[in-house]
């Protein structure tokens, strides 16, 4: 074991690999080459559509034992393939495969049975939901290695993670394996954590309830990068691709930490023309979106881009002129699928360009401003996402590290009181996003602004806006709920929380039950 | 500026819901009514109380007006509410039923006796009568002048519009004379008109409506029943930056008439006079409360020194 630099214990390996601890968010720069995959030639004759469907394809791919699977999770809670891509490897008789999805929902509680007979092996993404809750209460053995958006798609382009065969759930496909997300009965929009699949598995399958005539156009991933193409009567249940909550919340709470939020980012000075900035579909973050759009409004101000997981709301702003251009990695609702395919500078981008921090500069380093939300923050202004409050891990990390580590300014929205529960704390269960690179913290009580600006912490208080401490904070919050319990963890490891660059802020060790 | 409180808006918090208390302090209403009455079923009076009378001992940073809405005196349940709740010292008593300056007197009685136990200064707890009844209406007037203790009259309509036997409207055709009638009762003894809540904490516009019209008749707050509701009404109760500009140049020319041996000014061709000064005065002193200006204000600028 050793600690890394948030004082965290690390073991020195995990699921047989060294691991390097977290040290800061921004030296770490690899010297190595971008991992490579074997050349292919497909002649006019061959023939890329099977017809045996997914077993077929997992045979000709060439999918071994220990081998590993990725799919992506653009479907999010209504995705089939995942569970049906395992089953059919199980019949095959295939065992210890690897997951290495972009991320893995509730609905995929149906691999369970499959870890517990040796199909699956391992996780090389995060989890939201019950395979997490059951590893960290040690019913289920599993290393898990959770990433961010960004730390995934590097993991994969610098080798780390090598993805045998790719499984792409296409909401539209032609023969030849051109894709798009933007139409067809499971329209999902953005596809753009597939694109490192595309590129660097070793063998792709574009998978699609969708069969269109040859040339898909517009298509997101090129028949190029595309091995085979199979048909399926469907990709999943269409009504739950939508996530959580798309609507600005009404609960007063929710509006206060909304109102405080538009506060800071009017006194950042980064408000002008050219603003560019990022929310999530969470109710609280739409209401400050909505607050932001009044502002733009007000100043006539003509922001550059919106990005990350794109709502209907940052749709209307694009079409109201506020932003030039979307960004979008991910589609968070039906309105966003719907303008995907119908502004041309609502822009489909890989979680590559999004997110990585070993290329040549993402997305997420023009950002001027994000809205993040947290289960937990601590008085160093450190921020979990990933465990609850009762220590099992239940959410992915999504963007949330790289772009409170890009943006200028990551302002962190959370109710300073959940369930009894105080949401400051002296320690955060997990780290996921580490303190420095989050600059201020909003709750309905109050607002703490991190050291490194006092200009800012300066010019909120000029506008009598309630900025405290952290520790004060704290304190107000504890005062109400008192102090809970500490969590008791066994030593046991089960997953790892990766940082962007690939080295480890921290561990989830097992619930002591 | 002494005794001039804003009580734009006076929020119901239920006082049976302990999530709901924890977040008082949040709110950026004027003041807040922790309700004992309504809101509370029967069957948890009890707890309720406790649960207030705990709470308020608690919030010792206050940061705005507190009151509680005790359940009407013709019960023994609020006399059970005054004695668990007066010791934690909210601000007042927001008195329902008070269709008689008799039950307002009662509890005056009643108020005093507590702050001698406690040994508190006389008069320290307010009271906000509820108007709600066709015979409080008529009573109003005296009502308004049946204790020292009263920081303003507040009218209750749906009791009002219940007790009347007909619905209660959007628009409030039905309730404009019965406003009328408290902002007048209110007014003539120097005290706040509170107006009734607005129930569709969806509708926005229509409080905003509801909201203008009533500022326009006088009242000075309403009470509310959702935090939503906050905004709407401190937005339409803020000065316009060209009442408040407006203002500053009444008390400039009446501050260089007086120099000048007169109290009578005129500012852009028209007559400014004591009632002109004394309305800027009220503009400023409402600026200045939503922190909009910051200017030393006194009641002498009006008449001029003795």
């Amino acid at each position: 074991m050793v600690r890394n630099s948030l004082g965290r214990w690390i073991p020195e390996s995990f699921d047989g690999k060294p691991l390097v601890p977290y040290a800061d968010p921004y030296s770490l720069r690899p010297n190595r080459q971008r991992a490579t995959r074997a050349l292919r030639r497909v002649n006019p004759q061959d023939v890329k559509l099977l017809s045996g469907g997914l077993r077929e394809a997992i045979e000709a791919s060439g999918l071994k034992d220990g081998m590993c699977i990725s799919t992506h999770h653009h479907l999010r809670n209504g995705d089939a393939l995942l569970g049906r891509v395992v089953r059919e490897i199980d019949a095959l008789g295939l065992r210890g495969i690897r997951i290495g999805s972009s991320s893995v929902h509730p609905v995929h509680a149906e691999l369970i049975p499959f870890i517990e007979k040796g199909v699956i092996a391992g996780f090389e993404c995060g989890v939201n939901g019950p395979i997490g809750e059951q590893a960290s209460r040690g019913e289920i053995k599993c290393p898990i290695w959770v990433r961010t958006h960004g730390g995934r798609a590097r993991s994969i382009i610098d080798g780390e993670v090598r993805v045998d065969v790719a499984f792409i759930a296409a909401p539209a496909c032609d023969l030849y394996g051109n894709m798009s997300g933007a139409s067809g009965p499971s329209a999902c929009g953005s596809l753009g954590y597939a694109h490192t699949d595309a590129e660097y598995a070793g063998c792709v399958v574009a998978v699609t309830d969708n069969l269109v005539p040859y040339p898909v156009a517009p298509f997101s991933i090129a028949q190029s990068l595309v091995d085979y193409v199979v048909e399926v009567e469907n990709l999943g249940d269409p009504s739950k691709i939508v996530s959580t909550t798309t609507r600005i919340t009404t609960d007063p709470v929710g509006l206060q930490i909304a109102r405080y939020a538009a506060d800071v980012i009017a006194a950042s000075g980064l408000l002008k023309d050219g603003f560019s900035f990022q929310t999530g579909s969470g109710g609280t973050s739409l209401a400050v979106a909505d607050q932001v759009r009044r502002m733009m409004r007000e100043g006539k101000i003509k922001g550059s881009f919106g990005c990350g997981g794109i709502t209907g709301y940052f749709v209307d702003m694009l079409e109201e002129g506020l932003f030039d251009v979307l960004f979008d990695v991910q589609c968070f609702d039906l309105r966003a699928v719907d303008s995907i395919g119908r502004n041309r500078n609502h822009l489909e981008i890989s979680a590559d360009m999004y997110a990585n921090p070993f290329n040549a500069g993402a997305v997420v380093n023009r950002l001027d401003c994000v809205i993040l939300g947290a289960t937990e923050v601590d008085v160093n202004f450190n921020v979990n996402v990933n465990t609850e409050s009762n220590g099992y891990l239940l959410h992915n990390t999504g963007g949330h590290s790289d772009t409170a580590a890009g943006a200028k300014l990551s302002i962190i929205v959370a109710p300073s009181i959940r369930g009894r529960l105080p949401i400051v704390r002296d320690e955060v269960t997990t780290i996921t996003t580490p303190g420095e690179t989050i600059d201020v913290i909003v709750t309905e009580r109050g607002i703490a602004v991190n050291e490194k600006h006092p200009e800012l912490k300066k010019e909120l208080l000029r506008r009598k806006v309630p900025v405290k401490d952290i520790g004060q904070l704290h304190k107000e919050i504890t005062q109400v709920t008192g102090t809970p319990r500490p969590l008791e963890f066994e030593d046991e490891i089960v997953a790892l929380i990766e940082y962007r660059d690939g080295t480890i802020i921290d561990a989830v060790r097992r619930v002591k039950e | 500026m002494n005794g001039f409180r804003l009580r734009r808006t006076l929020l119901y918090v239920p006082g049976n819901m302990p999530s709901m208390l924890q977040n008082i302090p949040i709110f950026q209403c004027d003041g807040v009514m922790i309700d004992l009455e309504d809101a509370v079923p029967l069957s948890e009076k009890d707890a309720a109380r406790i649960l207030v009378r705990s709470f308020l001992e608690n919030y010792r940073e206050r940061n705005k007006e507190l009151l509680v809405r005790i359940n009407p005196l013709d019960s023994p349940r609020g006399f059970d509410d005054l004695k668990e709740v007066l010791p934690a010292l909210p601000d007042g008593i927001r008195l329902p039923k008070a269709d008689t300056p008799e039950i307002v007197e009662t509890l005056d009685t009643l108020l005093t006796e507590y702050e001698e136990e406690l040994g508190l200064e006389l008069g320290r707890f307010s009271i906000l009568p509820s108007i709600e009844s066709a015979e409080g209406i008529i009573n109003c007037v005296k009502i308004a002048r049946s204790s020292p203790r009263l920081i303003g009259l507040a009218f209750g309509a749906e009791d009002f519009t219940a007790s009347l036997e007909i619905e209660r409207t959007k628009t409030g055709e039905e309730l404009f004379h019965a406003r009328t009638r408290v902002v007048w009762a209110a007014k003539a003894v120097g005290i706040q008109a509170i107006d009734t809540i607005f129930a569709d904490a969806g509708d926005m516009e229509g409080l905003r409506r509801e909201t203008e019209l009533i500022k326009k008749l006088g009242l000075t707050g309403k009470s509310l029943v959702n935090p939503r509701q906050i905004e709407v009404i401190h937005e339409v109760f803020a000065p316009k930056q060209e009442e408040i500009d407006y203002a500053l140049q009444v008390i400039e020319a009446i501050g260089k008439a007086r120099e000048m041996g007169t109290g009578v000014a005129s500012l852009g061709g028209k007559m400014v006079d004591a009632p002109v000064v004394k309305r800027a005065l009220r503009v400023l002193k409402t600026a200045q409360a939503h922190g909009m200006v910051d200017v030393e204000l006194d009641e002498e600028v009006i008449y001029g020194k003795e």
